[in-house]
């Protein structure tokens, strides 16, 4: 049977529980997608219960409805113009008076409201009472007790959405702004009013406060309006940033006036969460701490990863020989085989640590702690032309380059983000380190460790290098201010956590995945060309590439051998090691691959170097690409991305190879 | 409310509580404190700094937020 169907949007602050309950509601019948022409993540589900067919969408997380971020935009503008039947807003019962003030912002958008108050347990361990009754009075809006986390109140919370929307019976609520303001307000409503074109779907004060308050997303949209200019004459009169402070100051106004009757707050008391902080973030237990949890974080990852990929490798090669040995024409086996199936294991090798990363780090989040890293790293990171959250990616960047870009999500301002974005590359992942350990192993002898080491800190100097760079040209300005709230710490859902894990990791090999095998069938088709040469052998394309591109790289000490193998790199780094021992006829064994090295390549210690340095710093790899390509949504930047790698590349490893002759080595 | 001096927030010290009296930060991050609860009458407590000195840790309207010092140069205040 067919159920009648009701539109509810989910909103609320950050940390108050707002997943939680999205996935209490839908459990596993969720989609998760991107908002249409911006990176917000967008999230909805169904349910049905009793004969109502339920969707509901998960707004971003959001303290306000201002322009300040993406988030709040694509919130308002969801509200407004998909006109849900019901806006549920999560409220965290121990913290009402700055969630309230959302309250205020949605009630003027005139949508239908109900409140979740989420939380009340910890609220009421901490000695606050809050008078529901009292509450839905003074707000005119059903408000209902949950614990999404026990999934207690969730069939209360359905019974009331069905409810009000039968009755369909709309509470106005509104602000005064005070004389001077309200009569602004109705000037500027007056003359929106006689524009017939208008966009009737948003309410008239509504647009009137926002422009009084300065918002640029506002007017852009009403730009278009025969009555614009007159708008902004009467916009022009005023003291924008007395209003500003002034419609702010009305609204916590507003709230302080019924806060006192709704709920009684204990009296400062130090909570279990203070007292956790003034260890985590003590002056000089905090930076310890903090390096400890990442390093544990980082450890456990590749030790839970670790024989994942292994047996994803095992079993991807197991299985394009054996689709390679029984598939005809053998130019199919070979790009089915070579190509696809090892392009394939490419990408899903990297799963196993996408997922993990992805789950600790929502642990992380959910515990609260992760606010606490962006607070202690902050001011190392600012000093660098970055913000505090930018630390969590760099360090991820060490394990995978992927999860690491994915991570910077967690970022709102866009230059921050895309500065992160760009940097993350530099720094030196697993997959490098076999290079390392080939090279600097075979000319290095005992200084190996050393200059396996100095190669990381090349990685990151360039990082900080770069990032001061960008921040001159490019991506100009001082990075976003660090306004965050410290949630209190919480022990964390394992739901969420593996949701959140899923979603990301599934995000990754779905739309990084495309691009990859793309890029993966492109290489394979270069080294397999003209038909009939031996794969990636000097005759095929990728060996007349290697040395196309010889001259290029002669300067860094390179043939065409390396510029060969350096192509095959882009898949995934690591396979600079196999081609090398491909092209020295050394097969798998790196005692012989480290022999033939010596004895018939040319290079020496500081050729070696120059390589390490370069096959470090040239372009990403391509699942890096295609993360790159999906997280900035822009083909600009991702081929900026690649080009900079280059040059950074071909600079640095000049200056090594250069220098070193000069010195005399 | 004691009206003597006013100061401005970075000059708190933990444990010090004092009321806001003005919000001069400039642009898209004045909205942003502004929303968070920094208006002017509310009371807030220095916590405690970062390990590294900056940023602070406040709490303000039961909860706690944290600024860098460049904001909290810009945010006026009585001291309580």
């Amino acid at each position: 049977m067919e159920g009648r169907k009701i539109k509810i949007a989910l909103t609320g602050n950050p940390n108050v529980g707002k997943t939680t309950l999205f996935n209490a509601l839908t459990g596993s019948r969720q989609h998760v997608g991107n908002w249409p022409g911006v990176t917000v993540e967008k999230k909805s589900g169904r349910v049905s219960y009793k004969d109502y067919d339920i969707e509901v969408i998960d707004l971003p997380g959001t303290y306000s409805l201002t322009a300040y971020s993406m988030d709040e935009i694509v919130a308002r503008d969801f509200i407004i113009e998909e006109k849900p039947d019901i806006v549920i807003q999560v409220v965290d019962a121990s913290n009402l008076e700055r969630n309230l003030y959302l309250t205020t912002q949605l009630m003027e958008l005139g949508s239908e409201i109900l409140i979740v108050l989420n939380m009340c347990d910890i609220a009421e361990e901490r000695g606050d009472r809050i008078y529901i009754e009292k509450m839905e009075e003074l707000l005119a809006t059903p408000v209902i007790r949950t614990v999404a986390s026990q999934k207690k109140g969730i069939c209360d919370l359905l019974d009331r959405v069905i409810e009000q929307k039968e009755i369909q019976q709309h509470h106005g609520h509104e602000i005064g702004y005070g004389t001077e303001i309200e009569d602004k307000i109705l000037e500027i409503e007056k003359v929106l009013a006689e524009d017939e074109t208008r966009d009737t779907r948003y309410p008239l004060r509504w647009i009137s406060i926002r422009l009084l308050e300065g918002d640029s997303n506002v007017r852009e949209k009403i730009s278009k309006s025969p009555v614009y200019d007159r708008v902004m004459q009467i916009i022009d009169s005023i003291d924008q940033e007395e209003y500003e402070a002034e419609i702010a100051d009305k609204r916590y106004l507003a709230i302080n006036t019924v806060f006192p009757q709704m709920c009684t707050r204990a009296n400062d008391k130090l909570t279990k969460s203070d007292m956790i902080d003034r260890v985590l973030t003590n002056k000089y237990l905090g930076i310890p701490i903090f390096l400890a949890l990442m390093w544990g974080a980082f450890e456990l990852t590749f030790a839970f990863a670790t024989p994942f990929m292994d047996m994803i490798d095992l079993a991807s090669t197991w299985f394009a020989e054996y689709v390679s040995s029984s598939l005809q024409p053998a130019w199919l086996a070979s790009l089915v085989g070579d190509g696809i199936i090892g392009g394939v294991g490419a990408v899903l090798v990297f799963v196993p640590n996408i997922f993990i990363l992805f789950f600790l780090l929502s642990l992380l989040e959910g515990s609260g702690y992760l606010a606490r890293a962006a607070f202690i790293m902050d001011k190392l990171m600012y000093k660098i032309g970055m913000h505090g959250k930018s630390f969590i990616p760099m360090l991820m960047g060490f394990g995978c380059n992927v999860p690491a870009i994915m991570a910077a999500r967690s970022i709102e301002d866009e230059k921050d983000r895309l500065i992160t974005i760009l940097v993350v590359p530099f720094v030196s992942c697993g997959a490098r380190l076999p290079i390392y350990v080939l090279f600097a192993g075979t000319f290095f002898g005992r200084q190996a460790g050393t200059v396996i080491f100095g190669m990381y800190v090349l990685g990151i100097v360039i990082a900080i290098i770069s990032a001061k760079i960008l921040r001159t040209t490019v991506v100009r300005g001082k990075p976003a201010p660090f306004i965050m709230e410290l949630p209190p710490y919480r022990v964390p859902t394992l739901k969420t956590s593996f949701i959140h894990m899923w979603d990301n990791g599934f995000m990754y090999i779905k739309k990084a995945g495309t691009i990859i095998l793309v890029g993966v069938v492109v290489i394979w088709a270069l080294a397999s060309f003209p038909w009939g040469v031996q794969y990636g052998s000097e005759n095929s394309y990728v060996g007349l590439l290697g040395h196309a591109v010889e001259p290029l790289l002669k300067p860094l000490g390179f043939d065409w051998k390396i510029s060969v193998a350096l192509i095959f790199g882009l898949v995934a780094k690591e396979i600079v090691v196999a081609s090398m021992g491909v092209l020295y006829g050394a097969g798998d064994n790196s005692n012989v691959l480290s022999d033939r090295l010596i004895a018939d390549s040319g290079m020496t210690a500081l050729t070696s170097l120059s390589l390490m340095a370069f096959s470090l710093l040239y372009m990403p790899c391509v699942a890096t690409v295609g993360v790159i390509r999906k997280e900035t949504g822009s083909w600009k930047w991702t081929l900026f991305a690649i080009f900079y790698g280059i040059i950074v590349a071909w600079i640095t490893a000049f200056t090594i190879y250069k220098g070193g002759v000069l010195l005399g080595y | 409310m004691s009206e003597d001096h006013e100061t401005t927030l970075d000059t708190l010290k933990p444990g010090e509580k004092a009321r806001i009296t003005k919000v001069r930060v400039k642009g898209t991050a004045r909205r942003k404190l502004m929303d968070m609860g920094m208006v002017a009458g509310t009371e807030i407590e220095l916590v405690r700094n970062a390990p590294l000195g900056d940023p602070m840790d406040y709490n303000i309207k039961g909860y706690h937020l944290s600024i860098r010092k460049e904001e909290a140069k810009q945010i006026f205040i009585n001291k309580l």
